[in-house]
């Protein structure tokens, strides 16, 4: 019995999985939009505190990672193993570049005693600590995303390497693309939410 | 073949592997159909166990045989592992991953490999969940609701509870997933959509509220141990936060759960309906659709668990209308199953008997659940005792009825043997009895303003708790019987041969029990599933 192959079945389960992450976000995003309407002013407060700059360059990095994740695809489907492997290898390596200014950045807020249940954090306004908690919360869970992604990712990368994603079968790789996209998709919501609000 | 003439099936598939080890991580959907039945089967035996004791306790006023706190945590793992571990995982994984592949004439789901991850997760979440009996500062004392601000300030094991929970999610999504790209992608030729038998319409209803629903119980769980753990604050008013969201996030999950439980016994119960009354569904799109129509307008009734929690009259009169909504294409399946009978050549063997019940008991249960959708007589019985009656004429009347019709049902194709049919009966009156012992008192307690999740009652309410602790008794002796009958005829019953109810669908076209990979060569569809009439064909298959 031959090995059953589907790829639009492949397809249909990964945007099936996608939607649960979607409706996983929704939940926090609905959050933050019942938050933000009771404490509007708070929120444009509190997100003045955030660095801007930092969080312009990891939506650069993080949409030019996106890039590099669909030319990729694009080089194995014209059968270019070598440049799909670069390609992403600089995907991974722009997710690490993004996870580690986000590093800088909660440094930065911690260094200022400002993170969950801190007696700095606790003596702001309510509306600032419920800010904060969804920067905390929101940024944590997806940059936990953007680690599986680029888990994923090197995977893809070994076996792309190893002949086993090939010109003729590289859904896994689509497959793999598309959840990187999901991401990056997240924090081009985030971003605003965060540190454009002021 | 043995000594009485029964293939052995899948049961003697080839393979690398032996013993527990060609079970567990095997990927053929019914071994893992079998794995799962067996496994949410144990975890029912524990729930019983911790239900039969509330009973127990609550025979008399007063401390019977555990202390408040003891009986807090029996009521929070009752229910954390009869939602968690039995129900919702219930029909879909046990009889759905056995039988909706050989429905569709498929060889196995659209990702195995998948459907034994989410036996794993499962299994996993069962462990997690037992694990916080044991460790940490007792055993969850929250309800299985996880309500805050309480989930967040009692001292007992939440945490490991909680990501029980959330892990047993996951695996709820993935096998949802999986089932939806199944029937999607994996259909015989010919089978279009309204050729489908309509347990894989009820299936297919089913994962889209799996998949649609689970991760905001997901994200909900995952607040309350970030909560627990690093104090955040979103559900604490002293920091801004707001615990009433709290059940808005559970309950816009936890009440279309209740159709991850119902839909997929209604699909058993139009299975076993056609072929125990030779006839013809009734109204087939009808019930079809009102699959769909009850996992959709299922999203938007949540708030009727919270009229008295403090919300808007506005909101509370759209939601309450929308819960009355909800009870037509309810009430749709129960006219078209009783017509569907109407004129049928009738054979009450025990599968229908248990069709019956659900009937019966679903109807009850349905009506009462307009009692609590209205916002009067809500506020009258909410959080009494008429809510436990409601929820166990559902739940245990209806899913639970139906997923032991379906065992009846489906037993000679699952394991190539015949159940003795008269202690199926014995088993099914002990039940029926019983269970109405058991839980119609519980309507008339809670009228009379007895609450729930106490160990303790005033006097006057005595007599009718005894009635229903007796009640529990009977219910356990008749599930003592059914699955001794069940798990003798597995070894001992006569052989069943591959169609012994004459059934029309495709499992019945195949060997009892199937082979490895179902169907020697995959059938062609010509025609819809159920169709009695000698002279109008034969259905999918050998009337």
């Amino acid at each position: 019995m031959e090995r059953h192959r589907d790829d639009i079945g492949a397809r249909t389960g990964m945007w099936l999985f996608l939607f649960t992450e979607i409706l996983l976000f929704g939940g926090l995003f609905m959050l933050y939009s019942m938050f933000r309407m009771q404490h509007g002013a708070e929120f444009h407060k509190a997100a003045e505190n955030l660095n801007r700059i930092a969080g312009t360059t990891n939506t650069l990095v993080l949409i030019t990672s996106s890039l590099a994740m669909a030319l990729s695809i694009a080089a194995i489907r014209r059968g270019r193993k070598a440049a799909s492997v670069a390609l992403q290898a600089t995907t991974v390596l722009l997710g690490c570049v993004f996870l580690l200014i986000k590093y800088f950045e909660w440094s930065t807020e911690i260094g200022r005693g400002i993170y969950p249940n801190s007696p700095a954090l606790l003596k702001l306004d309510h509306g600032e600590i419920l800010f904060y908690g969804l920067y905390f919360v929101m940024t944590g869970l997806h940059g936990l995303h953007v680690i599986i992604g680029i888990s994923v990712i090197s995977f893809m990368l070994v076996s792309t390497a190893k002949g086993n994603i090939t010109s003729t079968d590289h859904v896994r790789l689509e497959n793999s693309g598309l959840y990187w996209h999901f991401v990056d998709t997240i924090w081009v919501y985030l971003f605003p939410l965060f540190y454009l609000v002021t | 073949m043995n000594e009485s003439g029964i293939q052995p099936g899948f049961y003697a598939a080839p393979g690398s592997r032996t013993g527990i080890f060609s079970w567990i991580f095997s990927t053929d959907h019914k071994r893992i159909g079998l794995l799962y039945l067996f496994s949410i089967f144990s975890f029912f035996a524990v729930g019983v166990c911790f239900g039969l004791l509330m009973r127990l306790e609550l025979i008399a006023p007063g401390r019977t045989i555990v202390g408040p706190s003891t009986y807090n945590a029996f009521f929070t793992l009752h229910g954390v592992i009869m939602i968690f571990l039995f129900v919702i995982p219930g029909i879909p994984v046990s009889l759905g991953n056995f039988f909706m592949p050989l429905q569709i004439g498929a060889r196995d789901v659209a990702f195995p490999r998948i459907n034994l991850l989410s036996w794993w997760f499962y299994i996993t979440g069962g462990l997690l969940a037992l694990l916080s009996l044991f460790t940490g500062h007792g055993p969850p004392d929250t309800g299985w609701t996880f309500y805050a601000p309480y989930s967040i300030r009692t001292g007992t094991n939440v945490v490991l509870a909680v990501s029980a929970a959330f892990v047993l999610g996951m695996s709820s999504i993935l096998t949802g997933l999986n089932f939806i790209t199944t029937i999607h992608r994996m259909r015989a030729p010919g089978m279009t959509w309204f050729r489908m038998p309509l347990f894989v319409w009820s299936v297919y209803a089913t994962a889209w509220v799996q998949i649609l629903a689970t991760p905001i119980l997901g994200i909900t769980l995952l607040l309350v141990i970030i909560e627990r753990l690093f104090g955040v604050g979103f559900f604490d008013p002293a920091k801004g936060g707001d615990p009433i969201l709290y059940q808005h996030l559970f309950w816009t999950y936890s009440h279309p759960a209740v159709y991850i439980m119902i839909l997929p016994a209604m699909g058993v119960v139009t299975e076993i309906i056609p072929v125990f009354s030779r006839r013809t569904v009734f109204g087939y799109k009808a019930i079809a659709f009102s699959s769909m129509a009850i996992a959709s307008v299922g999203y938007f009734v949540w708030g009727h668990h919270m009229f008295t929690s403090g919300m808007s009259d506005v909101a509370r009169v759209v939601f309450s209308f929308i819960t009355f909504i909800v009870a037509i294409p309810s009430g749709v399946k129960v006219f078209n199953w009783v017509a569907s009978m109407y004129k049928g050549s009738i054979r009450v063997d025990a599968p229908l008997l248990f069709v019956l019940a659900f009937i019966f008991l679903f109807s009850i249960g349905g009506l009462t659940g307009l009692i609590l959708g209205a916002l009067a007589t809500n506020i009258q019985v909410h959080g009494t005792y008429f809510v436990v009656g409601h929820f166990h004429y559902v739940i245990f009347g209806g899913a639970v009825f139906a997923f032991f019709g379906g065992l009846h049902y489906w037993f000679p194709k699952i394991t190539g043997r015949m159940y003795n049919e008269k202690r199926a009966r014995l088993a099914w009156l002990f039940l029926f009895i019983g269970f109405n012992a058991l839980y119609f008192p519980m309507f008339i307690l809670g009228w009379e303003g007895m609450p729930r999740r106490y160990y303790d009652y005033l006097p006057k309410f005595q007599p009718l708790n005894v009635v229903s602790t007796v009640g529990s008794w009977i219910v356990a002796t008749g599930l003592i019987l059914l699955f001794a009958n069940l798990l003798r005829s597995a070894r001992k019953g006569a052989a069943a041969g591959p169609n012994p109810w004459g059934g029309t669908t495709l499992e019945w076209q195949t060997s009892s029990p199937p082979p490895h990979e179902n169907f020697g060569e995959i059938p062609v569809i010509t025609q819809g599933p159920y169709i009695y009439n000698p002279s109008k064909g034969k259905g999918h298959g050998t009337a």
